[in-house]
């Protein structure tokens, strides 16, 4: 049995890990989950312990560092860098640095599991998947963790691969993007892995620290909003207070699209807004220069956002040469700049009617990463709680009562995520929620104090593996998506036009974990021998769809997102090559965290596995 | 494929082995040697002596690594070295003080990362004190009118400093402790 259960936070550009003893079951108050210190480069043949493990990778030259310095305790033959010194040197040679794989795991537009990474680099540069770098970091943090608790390497009870594993997920990856976090684990050499979304281990960190007082500060009816802005996503998730039999409950009842903008692009809009000023007196940075400026200005941020009677903060970029004295840029940002830029260009004053700028994008189209183009998280916001109040009033069953509103009411608001240390962040979101409740009827908001705003997933996931003993309250609620394959109609060729697609509903909405759904009345026929391809989408806000429902025109409707496609290939055996089987397709939530389609033959014994796919068209 | 390349990791490398590690530990001694030799030392007075005397010593580099590890630590995150190295005679102290900024919040991050420490005497700077009899003088220097028998009554004229925690990370063998800054290249 497991001794321990260990929270991984594999964040877009930061990971971190925390382990809490199952094996003990009485609960104080109090943080119990403790975060592993990660040993990794910080310089070359320099190992030191980090809280974070940055998620960068960086693919050096095999000439480029004198042989046995990017040896790790646990490995002496490494030959790529991970960590503190893949970002730290990486920002010199761009072109072999991998980051934000997280972001191109999720990126249905190309082969995730394809060696892309770096997208920029020559073609001397031996590339990775995201797949593959993502499995690089879990396995620096498995050599990390086996290093500390394991003196015999390959037994012992102390080893992470029998430990009970909850890694983290965006709540807005799609089924595919999950299914590739856990085949990254596998790589990694990790098997026994949960998955959970990152807005609900934050609330588990909550729910841990302040154990069982969490009954004196949300009631029944709460509606708690978990606003989470990371280094390179802003995920967004509702959790409803209800009732079962008396007892308290959580439910997670929806979650936001996949918005790739975060607190780095806030650091890069500062710097490139103070480099516009530099430029402009005739001084030029190089690359490694913009990069010690984007820091610097992160610091100035810090500064200004600690110490509110600054005016301004000073910011030295050093000369690349070693003329320091002469050769030292000087820059400063002031308080204008920060809330000009900052605030009021990320966190927007609008009224809750007013939308992300752009039309959500396809996916399909696009190649380089889906950056998020409308900066404004409060935009996002604003369409997230109104899409789902209108998703939630359709429903027949909803956990929480919308009638009359413009947009889900919250009633209370968790924040997590480095970017909310400014509390002027945290105020501005709190005064906009506030507004559109007055300007809709609502009572204001409340604010959940969280503690650690970088390793809370961590701490949650850790304490979410302690939870699932049997221990304090779970969130429940399922899915949040319901999924569809797309059927073609049948209509006679016409040349120039596609025939119209319907969606077929194949997983409904909150399907919980460990349950499948219904197989749907529908039959498909396979050809045995030849792949076949099924065309798959998912839907946040139909929430009352049923099993083998059909929808028309999915690929022109807002409601749905195409996801990728999934596909599988009849083996011989089951029949002779080139003839059809009639199957029916069945979805299941398997225990660890993702969505499973099988194709049953009909009136036979046949069952066969429905991969994703997850290389692009 | 992602296994092999873990397990076959020697073989991307360049097969070519660079010296520097051997060169500068003088001669090199196989692991399991070394482990013999430990033992003979400890258990073997005669035989230790013996090693004693015609043990070549440590480079100045190799017994120092340490300290040269923390100056390449303090060059690298804030350009100490550059900053020393420079003549900042004819400098403007608007220039200095850039400069110093960028040291200052380097070095900063490395002392914090390295160390941490508290004051030898706590209590503000300026306030009288008794210093009693078998104080510790490697925490407390007396200045002054250094006379008389203890308790001695003075002024805090500096608190003092002690590391109270140390995590200077231990020198790689494979790295040349004498490089503090690598020149750097950019290739076009």
């Amino acid at each position: 049995m497991s001794r321990y259960a260990v929270g991984i936070d594999l964040g877009t550009t930061n990971c971190a890990l925390s382990y809490r003893d199952i094996t003990e079951s009485a609960h104080q108050s109090q943080r119990e989950s403790t975060s592993l210190n990660i040993p990794q480069l910080t310089a070359a043949g320099t190992v030191e312990e980090r809280l974070l493990l940055p998620s960068f990778l960086y693919l050096p030259k095999v000439e480029e560092f004198p042989e046995g310095t990017l040896a790790l305790p646990w490995d002496d033959r490494a030959h790529f860098i991970v960590g503190e010194f893949a970002r730290s040197h990486g920002v010199k040679v761009p072109a072999r640095l991998v980051g934000s794989a997280k972001s191109w795991l999720s990126h249905s537009g190309v082969d995730r599991s394809g060696a892309l990474l770096p997208w920029d680099a020559p073609p001397d540069v031996e590339r990775v998947s995201p797949l593959e770098a993502s499995a690089r970091y879990l396995a620096h943090l498995l050599g990390a963790w086996n290093q500390k608790f394991v003196s015999k390497p390959k037994q012992g009870e102390g080893r992470l691969q029998v430990q009970d594993i909850i890694l983290t997920v965006p709540a807005s990856f799609d089924a595919a993007a999950r299914e590739l976090t856990i085949r990254a684990a596998q790589e990694a050499g990790l098997e026994q892995v949960t998955l959970l979304e990152e807005p609900q281990a934050a609330l588990y960190a909550w729910l841990e620290l302040v154990g069982e007082s969490f009954r004196k500060q949300v009631q029944l009816g709460d509606v708690i909003l978990v606003v989470d802005v990371g280094g390179g996503t802003t995920d967004l998730s509702l959790i409803a207070v209800t009732e079962q039999e008396g007892d308290l409950q959580l439910t997670r009842i929806a979650v936001g699209d996949h918005i790739l903008l975060g607190g780095d692009n806030m650091d890069l809009t500062l710097a490139h807004h103070l480099n516009q000023r530099l430029i402009a007196a005739g001084k030029k940075l190089d690359a490694w220069q913009f990069a010690a400026l984007t820091y610097g200005c992160r610091q100035a941020k810090e500064l200004l956002f600690h110490d509110p009677k600054l005016a301004k903060a000073p910011i030295s970029v050093a000369s690349r040469g070693s003329a320091l004295v002469g050769g030292t840029i000087k820059a400063e940002l002031t308080r204008d700049d920060l809330t000009r830029i900052l605030i009021d260009g990320f966190m927007p004053r609008i009224p809750a009617t007013e939308m992300p700028q752009t039309t959500r994008r396809t996916g399909l189209t696009q190649l380089a990463l889906p950056y998020a183009q409308d900066p404004g998280i409060t935009r996002h916001l604003a369409s997230f709680l109104t899409r789902q109040a209108r998703a939630l009033s359709a429903a027949h069953d909803a956990p929480v009562k919308v009638e009359g509103k413009s947009f889900v009411h919250p009633t209370a608001v968790l924040f997590n995520g480095g970017v909310f240390k400014a509390g002027v962040l945290k105020n501005r979101v709190m005064d906009v929620l506030n507004d559109w409740l007055a300007a809709d009827g609502g009572a204001p908001v409340k604010e959940l104090q969280g503690d650690d705003l970088d390793l809370a997933v961590a701490h949650g996931a850790a304490y979410y593996g302690w939870v699932r003993q049997g221990h304090g309250i779970r969130i429940r609620g399922g899915t949040a998506r319901a999924y569809y394959v797309g059927v073609e109609s049948p209509m006679p060729a016409v040349p120039g036009f596609a025939p119209p697609v319907k969606a077929l509903c194949v997983a409904p909405f909150g399907m919980e974990e460990g349950t499948r759904a219904d197989v749907p009345p529908q039959e498909f026929a396979l050809v045995v021998g030849e792949p076949t391809v099924f065309r798959f989408f998912a839907s946040s806000v139909r929430r009352d769809d049923h099993v083998g429902e059909m929808i028309d025109d999915p690929a022109g409707s807002d409601d749905f997102e195409e996801v990728a496609p999934i596909e599988t290939t009849l083996p011989i055996q089951s029949g002779k090559e080139g003839t059809l089987v009639p199957v029916n397709l069945q979805a299941a939530m398997t225990e660890v965290g993702t969505l499973e389609l099988r194709c049953l033959e009909k009136d036979g014994e046949g069952r066969w596995k429905l991969e994703l796919n997850v290389r692009a068209e | 494929m992602l296994t092999i390349l873990y397990k076959t990791s020697g073989s991307v490398l360049s097969p070519r082995r660079y010296p520097c590690y051997r060169f500068f530990m003088g001669q090199h001694i196989p692991f399991i040697e070394r482990l013999k030799l430990a033992w003979r030392v400890l258990m073997d007075a005669e035989f230790a002596s013996k090693i004693k005397e015609g043990a070549k010593p440590l480079s100045p580099e190799r017994l120092h690594a340490s300290g040269l590890m923390l100056l390449n630590a303090l060059q690298r995150e804030g350009r100490l070295i550059d900053f020393l190295q420079q003549d900042v005679t004819g400098f403007s102290d608007e220039e200095v003080g850039a400069a110093a900024r960028v040291v200052h919040g380097g070095c900063r991050k490395v002392i914090e990362q390295f160390f941490e420490f508290e004051p030898a005497v706590k209590g503000d700077e300026g306030i009288s004190m008794s210093v009693p009899a078998g104080f510790d003088p490697q925490r407390i220097r007396l200045t002054g009118n250094v006379t008389g028998q203890p308790p001695f009554k003075g002024t805090l004229k500096h608190h003092g400093w002690v590391a109270t925690t140390v995590r200077v990370p231990a020198p790689s063998e494979a790295l040349d402790p004498r490089v503090i800054a690598p020149a750097e290249v950019e290739l076009l």
